[in-house]
């Protein structure tokens, strides 16, 4: 009907029109207003201190929670590019922790350097030859990803069960506990750990060829093919990050209570991060990414679960709050929805001027 | 047009993942104890013959309780026993238990047993189980159910006991003082989680120790820690924990000694369970009093078993004693702890 808008000055709004059309606009959005709505609660929310040399506070500590959640969702989202899908990065988690502390706990010197480095060594060894697992699965096989990677999910668990004895493993090895608690000029070690991936992942993506052949094999596959991308390599290539990855974040994750818990590691954060990377804005239909986009997901989602201690959310309406947030942002991301919320506002807009003329 | 197909696909995809995780999870696992022969109870056995089977339902393997009461029951549900032991792990869904009571049930195994995951919705199934005519014994966990013929006896702690018991020593200790308490509760909705809950509460009731906040930790150790990060940013004079787990509590202390406190020290903890690395943290000093939580349930269940069978009265509840340990009790019992 009103297909001529009403007459506004552009150039003022023609700045914030085009930030407010960004697709990172509405995630950080919410990730502001969740911070503000912490703020209210606590003001002293966003301030950080020195402590012991290191910082400390609950930015710093939604920095390191969001660790693990990163380093999965970053490979997640490469997967998701070329329109895949892993579902075996919580299993990964598990198995990494599990491989890692029982190596730690049964060897002589749990405290010494070297072991450390070996059991890390060992575990990220064994989850790249998983994520090698799926990606083989996947790209030479041709197993669908969603059915290829459901094998390692449902039997990772078991797997790592079996390495742990069913028992939830505890060491005491003070290396080791550097990585998931530990600080490195004053920033927890894991979130420059995980930051450190995050900027070598986009200098590969951004700065060298590799994401574009990653969108074009996610656009179409055999489009790709022909015109002479090794669409094969990309995708065998994706997923053994993602399970690479996922070893890293499962190291974090145990160093952070000490414990292999084969039972409750990563459980669910194949979902977490799947949403995480929905939320910054990634299609799961594959092609586009963004990585800042997951960036900006993965610390709606960590800041969501400490908001519900905050704010004081009842344990029994937790779930709800959270799918309420998610839905909340999913919606406002969507541009059908805009569209028509816009549409509204603009008949709006006009009919009192209708009425003036 | 393709791509809305591809879509279709990943949605039937994804229903037929749900499915088939929700199927996939109860196979059945081979009672792995089996080969060491360590037989805890149930002496007076005769020997061979007669074996009595017994199909037994696990929640999980969730914690190190969990593990430690598998033991227990593997260990002693044993052929030298007399029992043949068909053994399987719910992996903590209501569906995968109904799942393997009902090929108890076709098996026709002479008694089953099972640690029910929730507490409601499990009169079909046991009513099937009644017609069926084979007795049924509830560990650990209790059902609610309004008709409680559907089961002979239920053998387990007393939660809202060892809620009580935590209770009653924090008052004795800390009561005057104006403590400020947080609570990191169990999984939301689980007996264990409810019942310790009110039993503290009734048991602190008049005293001067204030609970602020009360969130739910489910149990493990990384939830713990996360939650407990939380409590200490957003209050500043946290004086005492109460945790419904060792695991929790654990992942308490992580949280306090990173927030550049001293745990038992500045800020008191109080758990449930006694597992081995509770009770270290205890002697460490880490911890200041658990309350045990007993998982060696397998004698009494053998015990149970047996009188069932021979068509001896049973009595409906059995409670398994709780002890209490503070820090020196911890450092005495931890040499000869087993789990």
């Amino acid at each position: 009907m009103p297909t001529t808008t009403p007459a506004r000055p552009r150039a003022a709004e023609g700045g914030l029109r085009r930030i407010a059309h960004h697709t990172l606009f509405w995630p950080v959005v919410a990730l502001i207003a969740l911070l503000a709505a912490n703020t209210v609660y606590r003001p002293s929310f966003l301030s950080v201190t020195v402590l012991n040399g290191h910082l400390f506070g609950a930015p710093i500590d939604i920095l390191r929670n969001s660790a693990p959640l990163m380093l999965v969702a970053l490979g997640m989202t490469l997967v998701i590019a070329t329109r895949g899908i892993d579902l075996s990065v919580g299993a990964v988690v598990a198995i990494s922790g599990a491989l890692s502390l029982s190596f730690i706990a049964t060897s002589p010197n749990p405290g010494s350097l070297s072991t450390v480095l070996l059991a890390i060594a060992i575990a990220l060894g064994v989850s790249l030859v998983l994520g090698v697992w799926n990606g083989f699965l996947v790209s030479v096989v041709g197993i669908q990803p969603i059915i290829a990677t459901l094998i390692l999910m449902t039997a990772g668990r078991g797997i790592a069960m079996l390495i742990t004895e069913g028992q939830i493993t505890t060491v005491t090895s003070p290396p080791f506990k550097t990585l998931g608690a530990g600080f490195w000029l004053g920033l927890p070690v894991a979130t420059l750990v995980a930051g450190g991936v995050f900027l070598l992942v986009a200098f590969l993506t951004r700065r060298t060829a590799l994401g574009m052949l990653v969108e074009s094999v996610g656009i179409n596959p055999s489009a790709s093919r022909l015109a002479g991308v090794k669409a094969r390599t990309i995708v065998w290539t994706v997923f053994a990050l993602s399970g690479l990855f996922s070893g890293l974040a499962g190291l974090i994750l145990a160093s952070n209570v000490m414990a292999a818990d084969a039972n409750n590691a990563g459980l669910f954060i194949e979902l977490d991060a799947i949403l995480a990377v929905v939320i910054g804005g990634t299609s799961l239909q594959g092609g586009k990414f963004s990585l800042s986009g997951t960036f900006v997901g993965v610390l709606i989602i960590t800041t969501l679960t400490l908001t519900v201690t905050i704010v004081g959310i009842s344990p029994l309406v937790t779930p709800l709050f959270k799918a309420l947030v998610v839905i909340a942002v999913t919606l406002l991301q969507s541009p059908r929805i805009r569209e028509s919320f816009a549409a509204r506002a603009r008949q709006r807009a006009a009919r009192p001027e209708e009425v003036s003329a | 047009m393709a791509r809305k197909m591809w879509m279709r696909g990943t949605v039937a995809a994804v229903s037929a993942v749900a499915m088939l995780t929700l199927a996939a999870c109860s196979s059945e696992q081979a009672p792995s104890g089996s080969g060491e022969e360590t037989a805890a109870g149930g002496d007076e056995m005769s020997e061979g013959d007669d074996l009595i089977t017994i199909g037994f339902s696990q929640v999980g393997a969730e914690s190190g309780w969990r593990a430690a009461n598998t033991q227990s029951i593997q260990d002693t549900l044993t052929e030298e026993n007399g029992f043949s032991l068909s053994f399987s792990d719910a992996q903590q869904k209501q569906e995968n238990q109904i799942q393997a009571i009902r090929s108890y049930i076709s098996q026709g195994v002479d008694v089953i047993a099972f640690s029910p995951v929730v507490e409601t919705g499990w009169d079909p199934v046991l009513q099937e189980a009644q017609s069926a005519g084979i007795p049924v014994i509830l560990t650990d966990r209790a059902v609610d159910s309004e008709d409680d013929s559907l089961y002979e006896s239920f053998i387990g702690s007393d939660f809202v006991l060892e809620g009580e018991m935590a209770g009653e020593w924090a008052v004795e200790q800390y009561d005057g003082e104006g403590y400020t308490m947080v609570e990191l509760q169990g999984t939301t909705g689980s007996a264990p989680a409810i019942d310790r809950k009110e039993g503290f509460a009734a048991a602190i009731e008049g005293s001067d120790i204030e609970v602020v906040d009360s969130q739910t930790g489910n149990f493990t150790r990384t939830e713990g820690k996360q939650v407990m990060e939380g409590f200490l940013q957003k209050y500043d004079d946290i004086d005492l924990v109460f945790a419904h787990n060792d695991d929790m509590g654990l992942g308490a202390i992580e949280a306090i000694e990173a927030a550049g406190m001293v745990p038992g020290e500045d800020i008191k903890i109080i758990t449930i369970d006694a597992v081995k690395d509770g009770m270290q943290a205890l002697a460490d000093g880490k911890i200041n009093y658990i309350v045990e939580c007993n998982p060696l349930l397998g004698p009494d269940l053998a015990e149970i078993a047996q009188k069932v069978i021979a068509g001896e009265p049973v009595e409906k509840r059995i409670v398994v004693e709780d002890l209490a340990f503070d820090q020196e009790a911890a450092i005495e019992a931890l040499p000869d702890r087993q789990y």
